[in-house]
This record gives structure tokens, sequence and C-alpha cells, in this order.
């Protein structure tokens, strides 16, 4: 199944500046029970973003009208905790395309580039100077580029690293599971010959 | 690929599996053994259908039902219907691929990490995935186990293989002896608040040392399952005769010369004297007591008798925002102290801590007392094995006894998403391996320690340092 291509974006960003935003709260796990891929959005976040009444908190960024984008700039250590690849699902879903840390767990990140979601790592200064800058004027456009990995808002710019092979799908839309099965053969051999279980 | 060099164990695990190499890509890693559940399945399962593919290899792969079945009444249909829905398409699916499902009822169902284990489907030398970050857990047994996303479950059910980077090795070395009333969960939780939890973050690691060598199979196993809590991709124990004794005649090992000419085999999985590690860590076992956390991730941990940090004094390893929004969270107060604190549930349970060792300790530590007015308590076992296997022992007696109620298996209040949930406000002692905001139902607060403290809590009603009971 291929996927959207990412090429690069301009857009406005929403900052949560929380460090180790673990996996249940950006999708809790009580809304994991679908079985399809869509509709996580409506939940992302859900926790900070509803009281217990469900009604909408009101000084959470996503709640008012001040930050919207495709960007979301997050304290470090994003993403840790569970597996759950709902979580990359539900930022997509919600609208977001990038997200911006100064450090992701691991399994997040590979989760969030199976599914279109660009993680880019930044300094811990830029992440500060980002998030000022966003706080500062809402309305601060940020440009992602992934073909020469930078990410840019205004003089600001900063490279950022991604693995070659993980570049390529995204720009392309490729998924790992094509290259996978056109190693059948030899899997198959491999399974039938390799000692130890 | 051999190349004279010495390995690190997890490096000649890692290089027997690699299917191919080859320039600008992650390795093509082959994986032994696949364990999956109703949770992160079913999106996998139909990638497969769109796609048109089968299971590569069934023989490899083994279903149970675990995270949102109810521990009460298994017998009877799942009330919660979106619950009840994904029980029934992981049915479907494995009666369609052709897999081997534990379903409710079943005597071989439980927590996916404790099944596997336990039915001896974990077994050294291995990879193996399982669409769960807990996966770690198989480790203890000296393989390569770690967790996946949907799309990689889709992957492996469909090529047996995985495209994944090598990851950096880390050494945790231990030595010494443990004082009274520390257990393994001590150990890992006290290994966490050290290296916070993302201190591991784009490593595996290698627990050694004389500590650990000294503990049982199920304490190791503690041990390894909370490797992702400091971030870690998993972590390994060199296996040796402990291990091989616990596998031994369990139901899907290898069996009479098979299993001893594998034990040959196994005993040559260790790390090459001379090899390189990506970072070392040593701690003195002497240093660890009873652990308990306070605040909202599990690097967040302290020796129960400690005080919580003051915002001063975590200048330099936090960010001051987030740790006061942590603590506004559990509603507690910088530099106070845990030890008193009312608890309003105790959770036994989960693949961290619900073996059968685990309810011994439980059962050696309220045998003959009462549990406290005060609480509610909540004993999960892990699967239906340790479920029989307690009644066996007559421990559901004792902790009847005491007042508490042994449930059906299942991950129940680990995560918040069966009918077992710690309501908002409260506070939950359990034996779990997360205390994230929500973790145990909305708005629930979380303290992590080991079985043997959560027990004492249970009695006393309030957070206790064990050492005074034991
Ligand atoms: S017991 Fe908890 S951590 Fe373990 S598999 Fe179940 S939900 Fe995950």
């Amino acid at each position: 199944m291929s996927k959207e291509k990412f090429i690069n974006l301009v857009s406005t960003a929403v900052p949560l500046p929380v460090e180790n935003i673990d996996t249940d709260q950006i999708i809790p796990a009580r809304f994991l029970k679908a079985t399809t891929r869509e509709g996580f959005g409506d939940n992302l976040f859900r926790d900070w973003r509803f009281d217990n009444d469900g009604q909408p908190v009101k000084d959470f960024v996503l709640n008012g009208s001040r930050y919207s984008g495709k960007i979301l700039v997050a304290g470090k250590n994003f993403g840790c905790g569970s597996s759950r690849e709902h979580a990359a699902w539900a930022l997509y879903d919600f609208g977001f395309r990038v997200v911006i840390s100064s450090f992701f767990a691991d399994i997040f990140k590979n989760n969030a580039l199976n599914n279109g979601l660009l993680p880019v790592v930044v300094s811990d200064v830029y992440l500060k100077g980002l998030f000022e800058t966003v706080k500062a004027n809402p309305s601060a456009a940020i440009t992602v580029d992934l073909e020469n990995q930078t990410v840019s808002s205004g003089a600001q710019v900063a490279k950022f690293e991604i693995n070659k092979y993980k570049k390529t799908c995204m720009i392309n839309g490729y998924d790992d599971i094509d290259y996978l099965l056109s190693l059948n053969k030899e899997v198959r051999e491999f399974d039938l010959t390799h000692a130890g279980s | 690929m051999n190349d004279g060099k010495p390995k690190t164990i997890f490096e000649k695990i890692w290089d027997t599996h690699v299917v191919r190499r080859a320039e600008g890509y992650p390795d093509a890693l082959f994986i032994d053994r696949h364990f999956i559940h109703e949770v992160t399945s079913p999106q996998a399962f139909d990638g497969l259908k769109k796609r048109g593919i089968k299971v590569f290899n069934t023989s490899r792969t083994t279903a149970t039902a675990d995270h949102n079945v109810p521990t009460k009444d298994q017998h009877l249909p799942i009330k919660e219907a979106l619950s009840r829905h994904q029980v029934e398409t992981l049915r479907n699916n494995c009666k369609e691929f052709g897999i081997e499902l534990y379903d409710l009822g079943h005597p071989f169902q439980g927590i996916v990490h404790i099944i596997g284990p336990e039915l001896g489907l974990t077994l050294p030398g291995m990879t193996i995935v399982c669409g769960d970050s807990h996966t770690s857990t198989h480790g203890a047994f000296g393989n390569i186990a770690f967790g996946i996303g949907t799309s990689e479950v889709e992957q492996v059910l469909g090529t047996q293989c995985i495209l994944q980077y090598k990851p950096k090795t880390m050494l945790i070395e231990i030595n010494g002896e443990l004082g009274k009333g520390v257990v393994s969960k001590d150990i890992i939780l006290y290994i966490i608040s050290r290296l916070t939890s993302s201190g591991a973050t784009g490593y595996f690691v290698e627990y050694a040392g004389d500590t650990i060598r000294q503990l049982s199979m199920e304490a190791r196993m503690t041990i390894c399952n909370m490797s992702i809590e400091m971030g870690a991709r998993g972590g390994l124990i060199t296996p040796d005769e402990t291990t091989f004794n616990y596998i031994k005649g369990r139901k899907f090992a290898p069996q009479g010369e098979t299993f001893d000419r594998q034990v040959m085999e196994w005993k040559k999985l260790k790390t090459d004297e001379g090899a390189a590690y990506d970072a070392v860590m040593k701690f003195n076992a002497s240093d660890i007591a009873p652990m308990i956390t306070y605040g909202t991730n599990p690097g967040m941990g302290m020796r129960v008798t400690d005080r919580i940090p003051t915002l001063a004094e975590l200048k330099e390893i936090n960010e001051q925002g987030s740790f006061k929004k942590s603590l506004e969270y559990m509603g507690l107060e910088p530099g106070s102290t845990l030890l008193g604190k009312a608890v309003d549930y105790v959770f036994i349970g989960s693949c961290t801590n619900a073996r059968i060792e685990d309810l011994r300790l439980v059962a050696s530590m309220v045998k003959g007392r009462k549990k406290a007015a005060n609480v509610e308590v909540w004993i999960i076992p892990g699967s239906k094995q340790v479920e029989q296997q307690a009644i066996k022992e007559g421990l559901d007696k004792i902790f009847e006894a005491a007042g508490f109620e042994l449930r059906s298996p299942g991950c129940s209040a680990c995560l918040g998403m069966n009918e077992d949930k710690v309501p908002a406000g409260k506070y939950c002692i359990a034996t779990s391996n997360r205390n994230f905001e929500g973790r145990q139902g909305p708005k629930s607060r979380t303290f992590l320690a080991s079985p043997l403290s959560a027990a004492a809590a249970a009695i006393t009603g309030k957070v206790t340092d064990v050492r005074e009971m034991v």
C-alpha cells in the first residue's frame, strides 16, 4: 500500500512544551478498540483536551483558536511508552504531518515513519527557540524540507537527520513490506536452514 | 558474518538472523517467534487481506486474548461491545489465516508475555517480536525480543521478517547482595530512576553481574520486562543453568535428546571476552532499597524512605514545568515523603509481576493477616496456568482469608482498556510497569512498586516500608 508522498511542508505549528509525552496521553488505551486505522484523531490527547464531563478544557492548545497547523512542536522524549501505532494514526488523522522535538522514543519514531508522519529531531536550543517563535507569533510559517533535511522559521534554520532509506520511503510513499516481499525466496530458504528453532 | 572480532551475545544473535544486509537499507531480520493479541493485530490482518497475501509461516505465530478481556465471568460473552468485537475479530482472523489462538477459556490463555515463556515457546537465541512494547520480557531467556507497531506486525505476518537498524548496545551490571525485602522489581525501578525514562533510548541492554545471576527466571523476566521504560529497544540476560532448568519439560520446548543438543548450542550464547559495548553502567545491589514511583513516568522513582525531590534539586535533569505538572496530577508536594500515604487500590498483576512466584511472594506477606478496610485489592494472575497453580498451592485460600480475591487472567488494571479501572483521583499501588497519566483509568494515580510492597500496602492501607514487615 503506498502512502501519501512527503516532500516538503510549509505550515504554522502547535506548541506543546511538555516533556515525556507518552503514547497513553496521545491516545488513551480505552480508545484502542477499533479494528480499522481511521477515526483516531477524535481522541487525540483525549484526557488533556476534555475534562471528566467531556467538556473541552479551555486552556489546552488544541482547543483554542490561537494555534493550528500541520506541525506539532513537542517537548523532549516524545512518544515514549507503548508500541501502539494508534498514536501515529491519531496524530495523522487529526491533521499533523510533522512532529518536531529534541528527542523521540524509538518505537514511536518507527511507527510515525511507517505512516507518513515525519519526526524531526532538532537540538534543545533550536526547540526552545521554536517554542518562543510560535508563542510570540502563532501565524509564523515553519518550513520542513525533507529533500534538504532542513527545518526553518524565519532566519532560524536547522539541519535534521533522517535515515536515507526512510527518507526515500517518505518521499516516494513506499512501504517496508514491498521490499521484504521481494526477499520472499531468500527468506523461505533461511526459514528451512537456519539453525536454532 | 564472522569477522573474528569479539562479539556481544546481542550481536551474535542479531547477525545470525540477518537474511539480507544491503547498502543503504536496514537489515532484513528473520523473526523466529511472533506473538499477537487482539489490540494491535486487526489492522495488520486487514493489510494482508488488501494485499492478498497469506501468513508466511503460521507455526511461528501464536495468538492470545489479553488486553481487553474481563477478569470476572470469563465464560460469559464480553459485555463491552467494542472489546467483544476486537476479540471476535482476532478469533476470525486466526481462523482465516490458520494461526493458533489461546482464546478465553483455553487452558493456555493469558498475558502474551507470560504465556510465551511458560509454554516453552520463548527460547534462547531467538528473535521474538510482538505488537506490544513489553515484548522485552522474553529477553530474560537470552534472545532478542522487542515490541513493534502494527505496520510491522503486518510485515512479520506476511514475510517473517522485519526491517531494522541494529541498535547500540548497553551493558548494565549489578553486583552484590540484595537487602531484606528487596526483590527484582526494586532492581529495575532503581535502574530506571537512575537512567531516566529515556536514558537507554537507542540501545539494546544486556543485564549482567552476580546479582542478576542469582535471580530466578521469573525475577529476570520482571527486569527485562521494564527495559522499555528507560527507552531501551529491549533487554536480555545470558542464558545459564537457571534458564535451561526452567525450559526443560515445558509444553512446546524441545524434548529429550533434542533438548540436550539445544542446550549445547545455547551454552555458546554469551558475550566474548573483550567485546565492546556502546555504553556500560554499573550498580551495587546494596544501594537498592524497596522502591516506589511518585510521578507519571517510571523514571520518577525513589527508595520508599526517600523524599520526593524539590524543584530546585531537579534543575538540571528535568524541565521543571513537566515535573510540576506531573506532581500536580499526582496530588503530591515536592519534597514530601510517601511513607504513610493512604492508598485506595492495590493492583497485583500484569506481565511485570503476575507469575506464580509473584503470587507466592504476596501470599507470604498476607498469610495470617487481613487487608486494610480502606483498600480494594485486585489479584490478577498472568495466565490460566498461573491461576491453576495458585489454586493447587492453596494461595487462593490465603488470599481469601486476608480478604482478597484471585480473579481470572488478563492485563486488567495495567491499562484502562477493560473493565478494571481505577477511578479518577484515586491512588493505586500497582505491580505493573507504567504510571502514566490515566494509564489505569482517566485521572487515576499510580504508584509502581514490587509485589511485596504492594502486598504490604494492602495490609496497612498505606505506603509502607516493607522491611518493617518481613
Ligand atoms: S499487562 Fe500491561 S504492559 Fe503487559 S501486555 Fe498487558 S497491557 Fe501491556
